[in-house]
């Protein structure tokens, strides 16, 4: 009876779970497309004229229709942005035919650029946003979390409580407003941000990018602090950190060791489940500072209703986040093998 | 003091010993009583909630309306700063007015009450309903029901929130009353994480015994669904809707104050935001009411959501929870509560241990207390 | 010097006085068990011999020292050089006692170092090396998996292991084999038996299984309620208990190796009346012991079906002749050979999983359960026997074969559930509860149905009044009992019990399959008792089916099976089964030696 049991979990397995979990990336991604799609061009109304702007005349607006084929079934003109999506697509702009090359979102026929050029170049901005942002909320949230953990009962802890608490209950435009306001206008120790390649001057972009990372990491961070302190002392609560203790191992080793193991799969999914929530907090983070990024992009899109840009922006966020929860399930399985094993 | 041996401390304090009778009601009013906190946070929510309630009496008492305009107390030549000191506040206005338009403050601070409660309430709604039927119908449906309901559910959660609603809300006609428009998209999109921890609760009740025995008497399935599984649901779904409701105000107003939310002249919290930006100076009161006003009720609905979640005894939870064998959807569910709240569990971890010791002869010392979870693995 | 010595120790938590006023010494090389029930105390004890209360807000009073060490007033660093060096703690539940996260081999090796300071490598080889020592085969490979990649027992081995890294003077076990399956725990007990001889070490056993402690230790000391009972070495306890408690216990405790001729029968009234706001397994003094002692012939439980109808039924309803006339309206069934086929099964399959991971839980397993007969199904874990238990009541469908009367779940075939916990629905008073087949089957009569349910209540040892009452309210005992009432509401023939004792303390266990047999003789049920536990199946069955990897490898009398078993696994399980009598448990030592080798020779 006292065989090796699941031996097939660390080869093979994990292999097969990693396929299986792209195989589900990309299913999901095209489910999404499909939902996004059908409720983006199935509105009511005048879908050629919603799309070509309210400034359009009938004609451009019957070019506009001609050119998402409104007159196909639905199915076929879904399956003609996909083709456009993978193989490229010639658009006629009244005169001249432009062609826009492999993976094509569409044409804005409000601003007459290509979706996907438009994104590009909007992307590094958000990237930054972001992954600058993360950097800080998973040291800051973390941090305060162990912090917390590790002081249990005492003042400090139920300081480190209270400000966490304030965190997760203001909203990021709220903090972000009031750090604008405070640093930037009254103490002027920074200027205004502005948007400046990484590419042109690091330093630069790094000073310029601090606040909006402050602003959106501070919320991110005080989820993040109560979710470690919470599954740290879960943790410690365990059988196995009794038999350590038992076995005079020390405070520290006990704590930083075996305590902190035990929240990092928490953590890891927790990320991956806001990367969603950041997305929305860096549109409004964007918005807020101005910084040229896809949310502001976004937001004005949505303020002129121009439908090609919208869906193309909604589906490329859709991609990072549907990646980001894949690479976290992935990253989860390793850190936690025993996922595997199901 | 290095060697500390944690028992299951509850936070809070609980503990109480169950007094004979003593329904689940009542032990959870007890135990949300023993917390102070929660207590003034409870407080706090139920006066925003007559505020938002009593705004038309309020605002007549006042004597005034959000929507007036008063041109004549601002000073047009100066940019349109109210006339008046600190913002024009006046026994008529009892917190000043607007810069620019002159409408009265405190009259759409407390209509904005009325729309962000009440938006988030009626999300919240929507959310809950949608969530359990598909929960319960994915967890008691067919293998085939299932997997259909939880790939959908799958989908669903990885749309990001803020960008779905902004998109949707772009192409709905204007003509579409908007609170009922945002509470409607928020409650649609948002429902994932509710459908996934229903579904694993009502798979964990499904394998308990009792509803073993419940169908060795010969009830029904619809009957055995009534009484023995809803209600066993509760706890967890008044948990859920304790985080949802602050998290979906917070997004009302992020939409709002991103201009898709609600439009003009319906008063909004966030929508005053986004216009007090830059009378910081001239009117900080116009700036600073509609932000304290949201922070104070994201603030007291967080520390009473805690709250509520600390007195249904989020061990018990999760433990319930414990055993399904469907870790991966458990997962994210479970995170996603966890991460709003102080008593987080690492659900994910006990599951796989529960599962893999399997079942074995349960123990003497630990028999009495500690069978549940057992009991859901084998 | 003695190596632990405890004088006058109590421990409070609150209110509650876990350990009241304990003293004992244990000498150097010396074994010795503490015996108790659950709320005894017992691990209390064990944990403050390490100083684990310290800090837990725990009172701890009384002197304690081990190994030379004043375990009050040692400072924390002296007691941290104490705990794993000098003594080692064993627990219970191996997988969550190892950090799931770390290699095995690792986690010895960090406890290694804490206390000699060797090089990561040096700590490593030691851990190997402990590893070899502890029989874990290929352990330098082995070393590098994690716990959930070893079996309940090799886990347990790598705990032993971890406790010997150090050479402790003391090893304290604390119900290191309760997870455990029977066989594997015979292997931990005969290891740490051997590590014992080997290396001179004292051994503090914490157990609830008074078998468990008769092979394994010199002296026992028998705890309730946190104070002493009785303590002195193994066979006068055992042989000659001097207290009525320890006598009670030790008669609750059901006996593998059966008397030959009649099966044992309740002497007296059969069956104390439980209190039923008393203290979980408090069970007062009014069992019935029977005065001769230790032999392995007495049994106080169990009165089953092989005594003659006639005393048997006197006997129960001396007991509460009042209350057990209503119900039992057709009792007292003479059975013969022929009696009615009840519930048959031929040739069950049941699959779990599709694909390459399918595997068949229970496999081609044909059996046949007369009216008031009791057919006991027993095998360790993974051995099918609950899935099996689940198809004969209808709540599994079975891949093949069939069972008739089949159909599905239907109301003549009624099931007790192991875990009293679960069984119940918390938020229902147990009279809902026990009403739900009344009312199922379209019964109105309010009036009726509470009169039924009281009835009910009174025949399985609680009170009528217990109806509005809700599952928290009771102990594990009582809860079992409120099952059972519940299967009875359905009126049933057969009631398939899956484990249903083996959540419970012993001498509550005793009077919970007291009631059975009693419940079955009076109403001509026929029972179907799945367990893990030989002895509780060999006391209530009359045929037996031994079962393992989902088949049925024997299948016959109760007396036949375990007299003369056929099969090598039937004859390995028995062999393992933990002996009262030290001399006994000696030789079933030896016995297992050679079973096992058999068995790898087959």
């Amino acid at each position: 009876m006292s065989g090796f049991m699941g031996n097939g979990s660390t080869g093979n397995g994990f292999a097969g779970f990693v396929l299986r979990r792209a195989v589900g990336v990309l299913v999901t991604l095209l489910a999404i497309s499909v939902i996004i799609y059908v409720v983006f061009y199935v509105t009511p109304g005048n879908v050629a004229q919603i799309t070509c702007g309210p400034r359009c005349s009938p004609a451009q607006v019957q070019q506009v229709a001609d050119q998402l084929r409104l007159d196909d079934p639905l199915y076929v003109r879904y399956w003609h942005f996909l083709e456009g999506l993978v193989a490229g697509q010639d658009y006629s702009t009244g005169t001249a035919v432009q062609h826009c090359p492999a993976p094509c979102l569409g044409l804005s026929y409000q601003s007459d650029q290509q979706v996907t050029e438009l994104i590009l170049t909007k992307l590094p901005v958000s990237l930054s946003l972001v992954f600058g942002s993360m950097v800080m909320w998973l040291i800051l949230g973390v941090g305060t979390g162990v912090l917390s953990a590790w002081r249990r009962g005492r003042l400090s802890e139920r300081v480190l409580t209270g400000v966490t608490l304030v965190g997760v209950a203001t909203p990021v435009f709220v903090i972000g407003l009031v750090l604008m306001i405070v640093v930037c206008g009254e103490l002027e120790l920074l200027p205004f941000p502005q948007y400046v390649n990484l590419t042109d001057d690091p330093e630069q972009w790094a000073w310029n990018l601090l606040l909006p990372w402050l602003s959106l990491a501070l919320i991110e961070a005080a989820a993040f602090a109560r979710l470690t302190r919470s599954s740290m002392l879960e943790t410690l609560a365990e059988d196995h950190i009794r038999t350590f203790r038992a076995y005079g191992v020390g405070e520290r080793s006990v704590i930083g060791r075996h305590a902190l193991r035990g929240a990092f799969a928490p953590v890891i999914a927790l990320n991956a489940n806001n990367v969603g929530s950041a997305v929305g907090g860096a549109v409004l983070t964007e918005t807020l500072f101005g910084l040229p990024g896809i949310g502001r992009e976004l937001v004005h899109a949505v303020d002129v209703v121009d439908l090609p840009v919208v869906v193309g922006m909604v589906l490329v966020v859709g991609f990072f986040v549907v990646i980001a929860n894949a690479l976290a399930d992935v990253l989860y399985a390793v850190a936690d093998r025993r996922v595997v094993l199901a | 003091m290095s060697d500390v041996l944690i028992a299951s401390q509850a936070p809070g304090g609980t503990d109480l010993s169950v007094p004979p009778g003593a329904s689940g009601a009542r032990q959870f009013w007890r135990r949300l009583r023993a917390q102070r906190a929660a207590l003034v946070a409870a407080g706090v929510v139920a006066l925003l909630v007559l505020v938002a309630l009593a705004a038309p009496l309020l605002t007549a008492i006042e004597g005034q309306d959000p929507t007036t305009y008063h041109p004549d107390l601002i000073d047009s030549a100066r940019g349109g700063v109210p006339i008046g000191s600190f913002g024009g506040i006046s026994g008529e206005h009892w917190l000043g007015v607007e810069p620019q338009t002159g409408r009265d403050l405190f009259a759409r601070l407390v209509y904005g009450a009325r729309v962000s409660l009440g938006v988030a309430l009626a999300a919240t709604v929507v959310q809950i309903v949608i969530g359990v039927v598909v929960g319960v119908a994915a967890a008691l449906g067919t293998r085939w029901v299932d997997q259909l309901l939880s790939r959908f559910t799958d989908i669903i959660v990885a749309m990001p929130l803020m960008i779905m609603s902004l998109a949707l809300l772009a192409i709905v006609p204007s003509s579409f009353p908007r609170p009922v428009l945002v509470a409607g998209v928020i409650g649609l999109i948002a429902w994932g994480n509710i459908a996934k921890i229903v579904r694993a609760q009502t798979l964990t009740l499904k394998g308990l015994d009792y509803v073993s025995a419940a169908r060795l008497s010969g009830w029904g399935t619809w009957r055995i669904a009534r009484r023995e599984l809803l209600p066993g649901l509760a706890a967890p779904v008044i948990t859920y809707a304790a985080i949802l409701i602050p998290q979906n105000i917070t997004v009302e107003a992020a939409l709002s104050f991103l201009g898709v939310g609600m439009k003009p002249p319906t008063p909004s919290w966030g929508q005053m935001l986004t216009a007090a930006d830059v009378w910081y100076q001239a009117a900080p009161q116009y700036l600073l009411l509609p932000a304290g006003a949201l922070f104070v009720t994201v603030l007291a609905l967080t520390v009473l959501g805690d709250g509520v979640r600390t007195a249904l005894d989020p061990r018990a939870a999760s433990r319930l929870r414990v055993g399904t064998g469907r870790r991966r959807e458990a997962k994210v569910a479970s995170v996603t509560a966890a991460a709003s709240v102080t008593t987080a569990t690492s659900a994910v971890s006990a599951t796989s241990v529960a599962s893999v010791t399997g079942a074995s002869g349960a123990s003497g010392e630990s028999g009495e207390s500690g069978g549940a979870a057992q009991g859901g693995a084998s | 010097m003695s190596l632990v010595e405890v004088t006058d120790l109590t421990v409070g938590f609150g209110e509650l006085r876990a350990v009241d006023g304990l003293s004992f010494r244990l000498e150097r090389g010396a074994a010795l068990a503490l015996v108790g029930e659950s709320g005894s105390g017992k691990s209390t004890v064990a944990s403050a011999l390490l100083g684990l209360h310290r800090g837990t807000g725990a009172y701890v009073g009384g002197a304690v020292e081990v190994a030379g060490i004043d375990v009050q007033r040692a400072s924390d660093d002296e007691l941290r050089r104490l705990r794993g060096a000098r003594a080692a703690m064993v627990f219970q539940d191996p997988l969550s006692s190892l950090d799931p996260y770390y290699a095995i081999g690792d986690q010895i090796a960090e406890v290694y170092r804490v206390h000699t300071r060797a090089s990561r490598r040096a700590a490593r080889a030691r851990a190997v090396e402990v590893l070899d020592r502890v029989g874990i085969p290929d352990a330098g490979r082995r070393s590098r998996a994690r716990p959930h990649e070893f079996s309940g027992g090799m886990r347990q081995r790598a705990l032993i292991a971890m406790a010997l890294a150090c050479e402790p003077d003391l090893l304290i076990a604390d119900e290191p084999t309760t997870a455990l399956d029977v066989t594997v725990q015979a292997q931990i007990l005969d290891l740490l038996h051997t590590l014992r001889e080997e290396t001179g070490m004292g051994l503090l056993l914490v157990t609830h299984d008074v078998g468990v402690a008769a092979g394994s230790v010199d002296e026992i000391l028998v705890m309730r309620h946190g104070r002493v009972v009785e303590h002195g070495p193994v066979a006068t306890v055992l042989g000659t208990p001097a207290q009525p408690y320890t006598r009670e216990l030790l008669n609750a405790v059901p006996r593998v190796d059966g008397p030959g001729g009649p099966r044992p029968r309740v002497d007296g009234p059969g069956m104390p009346r439980p209190r039923v706001d008393g203290p979980p397994a408090a069970v007062g003094g009014t069992a019935s012991v029977t005065a001769s002692g230790g032999g392995a012939s007495v049994a106080a439980s169990g009165a089953s079906a092989g005594t003659g109808a006639g005393t048997a039924s006197g006997a129960s309803s001396g007991t509460r002749p009042g209350t057990a006339s209503g119900v039992a309206a057709g009792a007292a069934v003479e059975e013969a050979p022929s009696a009615a086929v009840v519930l048959e099964a031929v040739g069950l399959r049941r699959e779990f999983g599709r694909g390459k991971r399918a595997f068949a839980a229970v496999d081609d397993v044909s059996l046949t359960v007369r009216r008031g007969e009791t057919l006991g199904i027993v095998g360790e874990s993974g051995s099918g026997k609950t899935t099996l238990g689940r198809m004969l009541v209808g709540l599994l469908e079975p891949t093949a074969g069939h069972i008739s009367p089949g159909g599905g779940v239907r109301p003549d075939v009624q099931m007790v559930f192991q875990d009293p916990v679960s069984s119940l629905n918390p938020r229902r008073s147990v009279g809902e509860s026990i009403a739900d087949p009344l009312r199922a089957r379209g019964e109105r009569d309010e009036g009726g149905i509470r009169e039924r349910v009281r009835e009910l209540l009174e025949r399985v040892g609680l009170e009528g009044a217990h109806y509005d009452r809700y599952p928290h309210e009771f102990s594990g005992g009582q809860r079992q009992r409120v099952g059972i009432a519940r299967a009875l509401a359905a009126d049933p023939r057969v009631i398939v019990c899956d484990e249903p004792v083996s959540a419970l303390d012993v001498t509550t266990q005793a009077q919970v399959v007291a009631l059975l047999g009693e419940l079955r003789r009076e109403l001509g049920l026929a029972l179907v008792f799945v367990a893990h536990d030989l002895a509780v199946v060999r006391q209530v069955s009359d045929q037996v089916a031994v079962m393992r990897g989902g088949r049925i490898v024997e299948y016959g009398p109760v007396d036949e099976v375990y007299e003369s078993p056929r099969d090598p696994y039937t004859r390995q399980l028995l062999a393992a089964v933990p002996a009262l009598d030290p001399a006994v448990a000696a030789a079933r030592r030896a016995t297992r030696r050679a079973a096992r080798q058999q068995l790898a020779a087959v």
